[in-house]
C-alpha cells in the first residue's frame, strides 16, 4: 500500500462486482428459484405450503425493520399485519360488489391496499408509541395488540365478530392473464409480491433512513448529536414496518380469502417475533430463514407429533442461549470456519459438534415423545422403529439419558478442543 | 466586537435539591480554544450537556452566534453547527467506521430522513466521509466495526463523527481520557488539525493538553467559574491554586507547558 496519499473515495465503496455479488444476485436467486418452483409440478398441499412461507418471509422481514434494524421489541406485530389484510379483504368485497373506482381494481394489485393501511395504521399507532425505546416501547405495543385484538371482536360490522370477514379473489380485472382461481395462479401471485416486498424492504436499509436506524438502535443519545430527532426516526421506520407488514397482510387476504380477529392477536404477534429471531435478527437474510424453517415446521411437524409447539420452544431457548446469530448467524459461522480452517478441518469440528447435537437432540426427542404419551394417558407408546418405548421399560431411560450425557459431553469436548487450537 | 460563537448567562442547572451549576457566565469569542477545567463533580459535565441541549437548564440562558439555543432540542442545536463528543466513547457500535462517520455527514450534506435514496450512490457523502476518515487517519480502518476498533481509536472515531457534520463550535468532553502518552500525543495533534478555525470548548484533566490546546481557560468548582483567562494568568492565580491546581500547576511552571 503505497498510494494513501490520495484517498479515493472509490475505493472505500464496494466495487460494482462486490455490490452485484452481495446485493443483487441474491435478490435474482431468490426470484429464480420461486419462478422455477411451478416447473416441478407441485402438489396442492407444496403449493398452500409454499404461499404461507411467502407471506411469511414478507411479514418477518417487516417485523425485522422493528427489531434487528431499529432495536424497537414490538409485541404487537400482528396488528398492522391483521389491519392490512382487513382492508385487503373490505376491497377485495368491493371488487366483487362492482363498488365505483374499485371495480376497475385488480385483486392482483389488493396487497398495495394492505400496505397503505398498514402504513396508515403505523401512523397513527405509532404516534404515541415511538416516543420511548426499550421496555416502554415493548409495553406499548403489547398494550396496543391487546386493544386493538379485543376491539376487533367487539365491532364485528368490521372485523366480522369471530366468523372474520370472506370474500373472493376471482371478480375484477385480470392482471397478467391471472384469475387466481387455482393455487398454482395464487402461488404466482404471492412470488411476485414475496420478490417485491423482499426487495423493497432490503433497499430500505440501504437509504439514509435505514442507516439512521441501525444508528438509533445502537446508540440513540448520539444519533441527536449528528442532528437527527430519535423520536422522528424510529416512527418513520415504525411507518414503514407497519407498511411491509400491511403488504404480507394483503397478501394472506388474497391467498386465504378470510380474515379472522385472530389474526390480530398476540398469537401472530409472537409468532413473528419467533420467525425473525430464530432466523437471526442480526442479518438481512435471518428473518427469511427463520419464515421458511418454522412455517415447514407449523406444517409438517404439527402431523409427526402434537407436541411440536414444545420443540419450537425447546429450539427457540436453545437459539438464544447458544446462538444468538440465529440460523443466519450458525450459517455464516459455519462458512468462517471452513474459511479460517479450511475445509479438513472444519469438517472435523463441525461434524463433531453436528453429531454431538443430533445426540442430544434424539435423547430430547425421545423424552419428550414418552412424556407427551404418558400424560395424554390414553396408554399410547411410542414406537420408533419398532422399538417399545415404554414409560417403565429400561431401555427408554437409556435411550434418554444416553444420547443427551454423550451428545453434552461431545460438544464440551469439541468447543474445549476448539479453544485449545485456537 | 463581533458576535461571540457562544455567550452563556446566569446558568444554573437544579437536580431535585442538587444544585449543580450555581451560575455560570461565560463569553466565547469565536475561533477561541477555550478549556474548562476543574475538579471532579465540579459540573464540568453538566455544563456540556446544558449547553448542548442534552440537558435544558433551571435559569439561565445560553446563545450561539447571537441567537438563543437554550430550550431547543439537542438535534436542534447540532443543525445550527454545535457539535459535541462524550466522554466514554459513544458511537455506533454495531456499525464500521466507515458507515459512523457517513451518519455523522448526513445531515450536514442536506440528506434528512429520505427512504428514497440509495445511500451508496450519494457521491457528496461518500467524498466527505473519505475526507474525514483520512483527516483522522482511520481510513485503513474504514471497515472495521466500530466496536471492535482498540481504545484509542474509538476515541478517535468520537472526534471524527463530531467534526463530520461540518459543526463551527465543537464541544470535546475529555477527548484524551484514558490514553497513554503517545496517544494523548496524536489526539491533541488531531483536534489541533480537526479544529482550525473553529471555536473549541474542551473539558480536561490532563494539564498538558489543556496548556497546549488552550488560549483561554475557565476554572469551574461547584457549579461556578471562580477564574477565567489566559493560560499564564490562570497557573499565576492563587484562588485557582488553591482550589484546584496546588502542585500540578507549579510543575507546569517548572516543567514550560509544551
Amino acid at each position: 500500500m503505497t498510494d494513501t496519499a490520495t484517498p479515493d473515495f472509490a475505493t472505500l465503496s464496494p466495487s460494482r462486482g462486490q455490490k452485484f455479488r452481495q446485493r443483487v444476485l441474491p435478490l435474482i436467486a431468490l426470484a429464480l428459484i420461486l419462478a422455477l418452483v411451478p416447473a416441478l409440478s407441485p402438489s396442492r398441499t407444496v403449493y398452500s405450503l409454499l404461499n404461507a412461507v411467502g407471506i411469511n418471509i414478507v411479514f418477518a422481514l417487516s417485523y425485522n425493520m422493528l427489531l434487528g434494524r431499529g432495536g424497537l421489541l414490538s409485541f404487537g406485530h400482528a396488528v398492522y399485519f391483521g389491519l392490512g389484510g382487513y382492508a385487503a379483504m373490505h376491497a377485495m368485497r368491493a371488487i366483487e360488489a362492482g363498488d365505483g373506482l374499485w371495480s376497475g381494481f385488480p385483486v392482483f394489485g389488493l396487497p398495495v391496499v394492505g400496505f397503505a393501511a398498514g402504513a396508515l395504521a403505523g401512523a397513527v399507532i405509532g404516534w404515541p408509541s415511538c416516543r420511548r425505546a426499550g421496555t416502554a416501547f415493548a409495553m406499548i405495543s403489547l398494550g396496543v395488540a391487546e386493544l386493538i385484538a379485543a376491539a376487533g371482536f367487539m365491532f364485528a360490522s368490521i372485523f366480522g365478530g369471530e366468523e372474520g370477514v370472506t370474500g373472493d379473489r376471482m371478480n375484477g380485472p385480470e392482471l397478467f392473464g391471472l384469475s387466481l382461481g387455482p393455487v398454482s395462479e395464487v402461488y404466482l401471485f404471492i412470488a411476485f409480491w414475496t420478490v417485491v416486498g423482499t426487495a423493497m424492504i432490503f433497499a430500505f436499509t440501504r437509504t439514509p433512513l435505514g442507516k439512521l436506524s441501525e444508528a438509533t438502535r445502537d446508540n440513540p443519545e448520539r444519533v441527536q448529536f449528528i442532528g437527527f430527532d430519535p423520536v422522528r426516526i424510529r416512527y418513520m421506520v415504525f411507518i414503514a414496518a407497519g407498511a411491509f407488514a400491511g403488504l404480507s397482510g394483503g397478501m394472506a387476504a388474497v391467498n386465504y380469502e378470510i380474515f379472522t380477529p385472530e389474526s390480530l392477536s398476540l398469537h401472530p404477534s409472537g409468532f413473528v417475533l419467533l420467525m425473525a429471531y430464530i432466523g437471526g435478527i442480526r442479518y438481512f437474510s435471518g428473518p427469511i430463514l427463520g419464515a421458511v424453517v418454522l412455517t415447514v415446521m407449523q406444517s409438517m411437524l404439527s402431523d409427526f407429533t402434537e407436541a411440536w409447539l414444545l420443540y419450537l420452544g425447546v429450539l427457540f431457548i436453545a437459539i438464544i442461549m447458544f446462538a444468538p446469530g440465529g440460523l443466519a448467524g450458525i450459517f455464516h459461522g459455519v462458512a468462517g470456519t471452513v474459511r479460517r480452517d479450511g475445509a479438513g478441518r472444519a469438517a472435523r469440528s463441525l461434524g463433531l459438534k453436528a453429531a454431538g447435537v443430533s445426540l442430544l437432540l434424539v435423547g430430547l426427542i425421545v423424552l419428550i415423545e414418552v412424556v407427551i404419551r404418558w400424560s395424554n394417558g390414553y396408554g399410547e407408546v411410542f414406537e420408533p422403529f419398532g422399538l417399545m418405548l415404554e414409560t417403565g421399560s429400561v431401555l427408554t431411560w437409556v435411550l434418554v439419558a444416553g444420547p443427551i450425557l454423550g451428545g453434552a459431553a461431545l460438544v464440551r469436548f469439541v468447543a474445549k478442543t476448539d479453544e485449545g487450537g485456537a | 466586537m463581533s458576535t461571540p460563537a457562544l455567550e452563556i448567562a446566569g446558568l444554573h442547572k437544579k437536580f431535585g435539591p442538587a444544585h449543580i451549576i450555581r451560575g455560570v457566565d461565560l463569553t466565547i469569542a469565536k475561533g477561541e480554544r477555550h478549556a474548562i477545567i476543574g475538579p471532579n463533580g465540579a459540573g464540568k459535565s453538566t455544563l456540556f450537556n446544558l449547553i448542548s441541549g442534552y440537558f435544558q437548564p433551571s435559569e439561565g440562558s445560553v446563545t450561539m452566534n447571537g441567537a438563543p439555543i437554550s430550550g431547543l432540542p439537542a438535534f436542534e442545536i447540532n443543525r445550527r453547527g454545535l457539535s459535541r463528543s462524550f466522554q466514554v466513547s459513544n458511537i455506533f457500535a454495531n456499525m464500521t467506521v466507515r458507515e459512523n462517520v457517513r451518519c455523522g455527514v448526513l445531515h450536514s450534506m442536506g440528506y434528512g430522513y429520505s427512504f428514497w435514496r440509495n445511500i451508496g450512490n450519494l457521491r457528496s457523502v461518500q467524498e466527505k466521509t473519505a475526507e474525514i476518515l483520512e483527516k483522522v487517519e482511520l481510513l485503513d480502518k474504514a471497515h472495521v466495526p466500530a466496536a471492535l476498533l482498540p481504545y484509542a481509536d474509538q476515541r478517535t472515531l468520537e472526534i471524527a463523527v463530531t467534526i463530520a457534520g461540518g459543526a463551527d463550535v465543537i464541544l470535546l468532553d475529555e477527548p484524551t481520557a484514558g490514553m497513554s502518552h503517545s496517544e494523548t500525543d496524536r489526539a491533541v495533534a488531531l483536534i489541533r488539525k480537526a479544529t482550525e478555525g473553529k471555536t473549541l470548548l474542551i473539558v480536561e484533566h490532563d494539564m498538558g493538553v489543556v496548556f497546549d490546546l488552550a488560549d483561554t481557560i475557565s476554572v469551574l468548582v461547584y457549579g461556578e467559574i471562580i477564574a477565567s483567562g489566559k493560560p499564564e494568568d490562570i497557573r499565576g492565580n492563587p484562588k485557582v491554586r488553591e482550589a484546584y491546581l496546588g502542585d500540578e500547576a507549579d510543575q507546569q511552571a517548572i516543567g514550560g507547558a509544551a
